[in-house]
């Protein structure tokens, strides 16, 4: 059963409607209490990091989803649910949940990206790190949709799962423990997309 | 590698889908959920749908409707027609679309673009250009489905745009609409380089050979067409088509190889 967390950003339909195709069990937890049962769990995000913290602090789960993490309950986040897993955005100044290390960065304070245009739109290549189990049957040729200004930087390779270039190498995917988050959007990647979330609701 | 993105365009009107020429007698060619589920099939890159009715007849946005189509997208979908409020823009992401477009309501008024940029991300937010020749020479923005002059450039309505806070500009070559001879490169080239967001160019694809010039002048942009992936064959059969992954890798190759290496 996945548990997709509703505080209000993100495309939560894209999610359920995959996993319906699939077979696979979708709820939507509104509360920490309704949180709290979950086992497999989706934080998804859109717009701005501190605009996203903020909703999830409103919430009232943020607390929950954090125990959920260190309890060893697989969290994939999805693009600002990726980079709520830092400490903290040059995007904003509102701390992060701290799940996997590192902090998000501007594409545009790169010099390597700033002759691109950006938001990084689109498809783009995506380099899994060999063996990674989100990755399954994706080691080769694969691609997913993107769509943000801002990236992770992990702090320690060994948190790396995936990697795209855009102007520069960056993690389009982290991994720490059971805690994974991905920047592009799977639910939008037609096959690649459905595969990537169908190894994790099978973790 | 990020890739170009090849895209759909779909319009509609009465509820049913219709391509134009020149924006003007719309021929039927279909019903918006089934051509999606035709598009989820082929696995396109990305999907527009305009509703061409609301903003000349000054209604709103057909909120049922386009929580059917986001629900049956499978991939990144762009609603633009009758958004005039960041309330609209509001709900309208909320019912799962990937981006609004916005024309006559934020040529009125530009704040309307950072006023929902605050609420939805710069990266949800899509202006679209209608641009006709002028007679003389240049360019003009129209609004109302070409019916009202803004006396406006696109290059200075795309850098406007983008100040404040859209994240695509899409610019739709009036002239070309329907004409299947090729996109306007002229046009797209002088708009990508007055912006730094993505572009995406609408209006004359008659063949991936337009697609592939279009790239090989513009580089990554996004090439969006109507006519080509709705129709098939001289008398313009209604079939719905899209190249294949493998034929779309070949030209997007093929494409970007001419363009001159920059240092």
């Amino acid at each position: 059963m996945i548990t997709l967390v509703d505080y209000g950003l993100g495309n939560l339909l894209a999610f359920s409607n995959l996993y319906r195709r699939q077979n696979v069990e979708v709820t939507v937890a509104k509360s920490a209490d309704e949180l709290a049962r979950a086992t497999h769990v989706i934080l998804p995000g859109v717009g701005s990091f501190d605009h996203a913290m903020e909703r999830l602090d409103a919430s009232g789960m943020r607390a929950t989803l954090v125990a959920l993490a260190n309890k060893g309950t697989p969290l994939l986040g999805v693009c600002v649910g990726m980079q709520m897993l830092a400490y903290g955005s040059d995007e904003g100044s509102r701390p992060g949940l701290g799940l996997i290390l590192g902090r998000v960065r501007a594409f545009k304070t790169t010099p390597a990206a700033q002759a691109l245009p950006l938001p990084h739109m689109g498809w783009n290549d995506v380099a899994p790190l060999p063996g990674h189990p989100l990755f399954a049957g994706l080691d080769t040729d694969a691609r997913f949709y993107f769509l943000h200004s801002y990236f992770f930087d992990c702090e320690r390779t060994e948190h790396v799962a995936a990697r795209a270039h855009y102007g520069l190498d960056f993690a389009c995917a982290a991994s720490a423990g059971s805690v994974f988050g991905v920047q592009f959007h799977p639910e939008k990647s037609h096959h690649w997309g459905e595969r990537l979330l169908k190894n994790f609701a099978e973790l | 590698m990020l890739r170009p993105r090849i895209i759909p365009c779909l319009l509609v009107h009465d509820q049913g889908l219709v391509k134009t020429v020149k924006f003007q007698e719309g021929k039927y060619v279909g019903d918006p959920l089934n051509a999606v589920k035709i598009f989820n099939e082929k696995e396109v890159d990305e999907l527009i749908v305009l509703d061409i009715d609301a903003t000349v007849k000054g209604a709103v946005p057909n909120e049922r409707l386009i929580g059917q189509l986001a629900v049956e997208c499978r991939m990144p979908l762009s609603y633009g027609g009758g958004i005039t409020s960041v309330e609209q823009a509001r709900r309208i992401i909320g019912l799962g679309v990937e981006k609004v477009a916005l024309s006559a309501a934020a040529l009125a008024d530009p704040s309307l673009v950072s006023r929902i940029a605050d609420e939805v991300g710069s990266q949800s937010v899509v202006v679209v250009l209608d641009v006709k020749k002028q007679p003389f020479g240049g360019y003009q923005v129209f609004t109302h489905n070409g019916t009202r002059a803004t006396k406006q450039h696109p290059v200075e309505a795309a850098r406007q745009a983008q100040a404040r806070g859209a994240g695509e500009i899409v610019v739709n070559a009036i002239d070309r609409d329907g004409a299947m001879k090729g996109y306007d490169l002229e046009l797209a080239a002088q708009v990508r380089a007055a912006v730094s967001v993505p572009l995406t160019v609408l209006g004359g694809a008659g063949s991936q050979d337009d697609l592939a010039e279009l790239f090989a002048a513009c580089g990554v942009v996004g090439a969006a067409a109507g006519s080509l992936f709705v129709f098939k064959g001289p008398f313009r059969a209604v079939l719905i088509n899209y190249p294949t992954q493998a034929q779309r890798d070949q030209l997007v190759a093929a494409a970007l190889s001419r363009r001159p290496t920059r240092g």
